[in-house]
């Protein structure tokens, strides 16, 4: 009989699974979809999971990098080296900054638009651990191109991370990681605000919203993005 | 204990640490022209003391002062005062300027009438040490012969510097790893025995010139950020920078050396959070380099100046330097290099946009942003921005310049 029989309810859970260690966005309603509520355990957990791989999905101008930043900017703040690995050198080192994120923890890797160089750089980062955040861009890469990184690898990334404290955030347009993710969030925009009179308008701030596509939850966040002045 | 001094002239002070060497492998230069050394060992090897005395002077075979004495500053004091050979020294009427005396010290000596070390020893020690404190103890301590001290061991300095010439040229890159492997794991051995690091190593190929018989060099420096002394790491990073700049000809000779820093302490926590080892990084970022090229990968530096793009990447290790997260602010995204953009204008304001893989209706327009400077160089710049809202759904940063690009998108 199998030992671990007995311990199977019928949702499916196991009493003794272990709750998975979290890092906060910062961004209130985000960690409010992210919570983890241990009904069978202790406590609660809100936050992108460690040791696992994240994806945060979307269209341009979703928020994708703005979810991104304020994630860096929570690992530095908690005094964690992150890494940036940055396939088309869209990276702008200004407006993380105004996040909050500590550049001199930041390791940035420019790939000069190739995705097989951003894959092979990602590989060795995680394999070398000790990382907080591991930040893989690939939002301007084409889905056609994406879509044909081979599962593999990201099996391979899930495995170098597990049980360590590392998060792996992919930042796309489309899921690529699919199955190896433990968390997906979608996001898009809602509205964008302009003040000032027609003519002389000036934009001000985004409202974006956060759907978790894995694990599903019945229920978005929303959130505001302001731009820089 | 019995101590021999060897006080020599100017003419042969580079033999001294050799002279002493022969008769003791641990010796204190006091100075440039005085060894000490301990000789209790020696006694059935030469004899008595006057005989090993005698056997230095021989070994030596220049004008030198031998002394021998129960404690080094005694013997010391004699080798520098009595010409030739001394054996168990009398002190006492030796002048007390042969004391490292003050001048105000030597002054009031002189009033007192103290002029012999015998003299010195006699006076009440509480006096001496209310008057001139612990000095003054201590010059009476040496006067009397009292002082028992261990000897500062000379060390002579480490070289990490090798040299090794082979039989036939190689041209293949595995091989002279095998020949580097070999002179790093003897510095290493070195550096951390004498609990030293490297922050920089060179290696230096001498390659065969088959034209002529003159040989020429490949000569590579590591500058490690961290200073290491894990043979391996530095074999892989020296592997990875010859892998990137191989030799142009087969290597005859190879010259390694490395650069000794005191190594990297670090206070560690319990619950600080754990970072990647240094050393690892490095190796890490070097294979990344190897990868994507030497200059795209280091921390983000933002710049003081008011160009579009404020920031530069620094070829550096991260540093600990927290900040406060503040979250809720829009990200830009840079397109790079920018997409030449065709934009229909009205009223001079863009109603729509087309560049490579992005059309459409300008729904919205915030500009334009006038921005100029560094005229007064080669990077000026003078353009017009635009912040506008296009209908396939993005927000969009474009500028003419004066023709017409996006420069990223808010994301």
């Amino acid at each position: 009989m199998n030992p671990n029989a007995a311990r199977v309810t019928t949702l499916g859970l196991r009493p003794d699974a272990k709750l998975r260690e979290c890092l906060p966005t910062g961004i209130a309603s985000i960690d409010a979809l992210l919570t983890v509520d241990a009904l069978l355990t202790q406590g609660q957990a809100q936050g992108f999971p460690r040791g696992a791989i994240s994806e945060i999905i979307g269209p341009e101008s979703s928020g994708r990098t703005t979810l991104v930043h304020s994630l860096l900017a929570a690992s530095t703040a908690q005094l964690e080296i992150c890494a940036y690995v940055d396939t088309d050198g869209s990276f702008d080192p200004v407006s993380a900054a105004a996040a909050g994120v500590a550049l001199s923890q930041l390791v940035w890797i420019r790939c000069g638009h190739n995705a097989g160089h951003a894959l092979k750089a990602a590989d060795y980062l995680l394999h070398a651990g000790g990382f907080g955040v591991i930040v893989l861009d690939l939002c301007q890469v084409p889905p056609r191109i994406s879509n044909r990184i081979p599962i593999s690898y990201w099996y391979r990334f899930r495995r170098a991370i597990e049980n360590t404290p590392t998060i792996l955030a992919l930042a796309e347009k489309e899921p690529v990681a699919k199955s190896c993710a433990a968390l997906m969030l979608d996001l898009q925009r809602k509205k964008t605000v302009w003040t000032g009179a027609p003519g002389f308008s000036l934009l001000r701030e985004v409202e974006l919203e956060a759907a978790s596509r894995k694990p599903v939850r019945p229920v978005t966040a929303q959130f505001k993005a302001k731009v820089l002045g | 204990m019995i101590f021999a001094c060897i006080h020599g002239t100017s003419a042969d002070l580079a033999q001294l640490p050799q002279i002493a060497a022969a008769f003791s492998p641990s010796f204190e230069q006091t100075a440039p022209d005085t060894i000490v050394f301990r000789i209790d060992g020696l006694q059935r090897l030469h004899g008595s003391p006057r005989e090993i005395a005698e056997a230095i002077a021989k070994h030596a075979g220049s004008k030198i002062n031998v002394a021998i004495a129960e404690t080094a500053d005694a013997a010391i004091i004699a080798a520098r005062n009595f010409p030739g050979i001394t054996v168990a020294p009398n002190l006492n009427d030796l002048d007390v300027s042969t004391l490292p005396l003050t001048e105000e010290i030597a002054q009031v000596f002189e009033s007192w009438g103290i002029y012999t070390l015998d003299q010195l020893a006699e006076l009440p020690e509480n006096g001496l040490a209310e008057r001139f404190g612990p000095h003054g103890v201590y010059l009476q301590q040496l006067a009397r012969g009292a002082i028992h001290r261990p000897l500062k061991i000379f060390q002579p300095e480490t070289t990490y510097e090798d040299r090794i010439e082979l039989d036939h040229p190689v041209s293949l890159l595995e091989p002279l790893l095998f020949l580097i492997a070999r002179l790093l794991n003897d510095q290493c051995a070195r550096l951390l025995s004498n609990a030293m690091a490297a922050n920089e190593v060179t290696i230096r190929l001498e390659l065969e010139d088959g034209s002529n018989h003159d040989r020429t060099e490949h000569t590579r420096t590591l500058r490690l950020p961290v200073p290491m002394r894990e043979s391996k790491s530095l074999l892989k990073l020296l592997q990875m920078d010859l892998e990137a700049h191989p030799p142009t000809a087969p290597t005859i000779a190879i010259a390694l050396t490395l650069k000794p820093v005191h190594p990297r302490t670090v206070q560690t926590g319990i619950f600080l959070p754990v970072t990647p080892a240094p050393d690892k990084l490095e190796l890490t970022l070097a294979r990344i380099r190897g990868i994507v090229g030497e200059n795209n990968v280091g921390i983000p530096q933002l710049l003081d100046t008011h160009h579009p793009h404020p920031f530069t990447l620094v070829p550096s290790p991260p540093i600990l330097n927290p900040q406060s997260p503040i979250p809720g602010r829009q990200a830009f995204r840079y397109f790079n290099p920018p997409l030449h953009a065709t934009i229909d204008l009205i009223n001079n304001r863009p109603v729509r946009l087309s560049a490579p893989g992005i059309h459409g209706k300008v729904l919205h327009a915030a500009g334009p942003w006038r921005t100029s400077g560094d005229w007064w160089t080669t990077t000026a710049w003078n353009r017009d921005e635009w912040d506008i809202a296009l209908s396939n759904g993005a927000l969009y940063r474009i500028y003419s310049d004066p023709q017409w690009f996006i420069e990223g998108s808010y994301d």
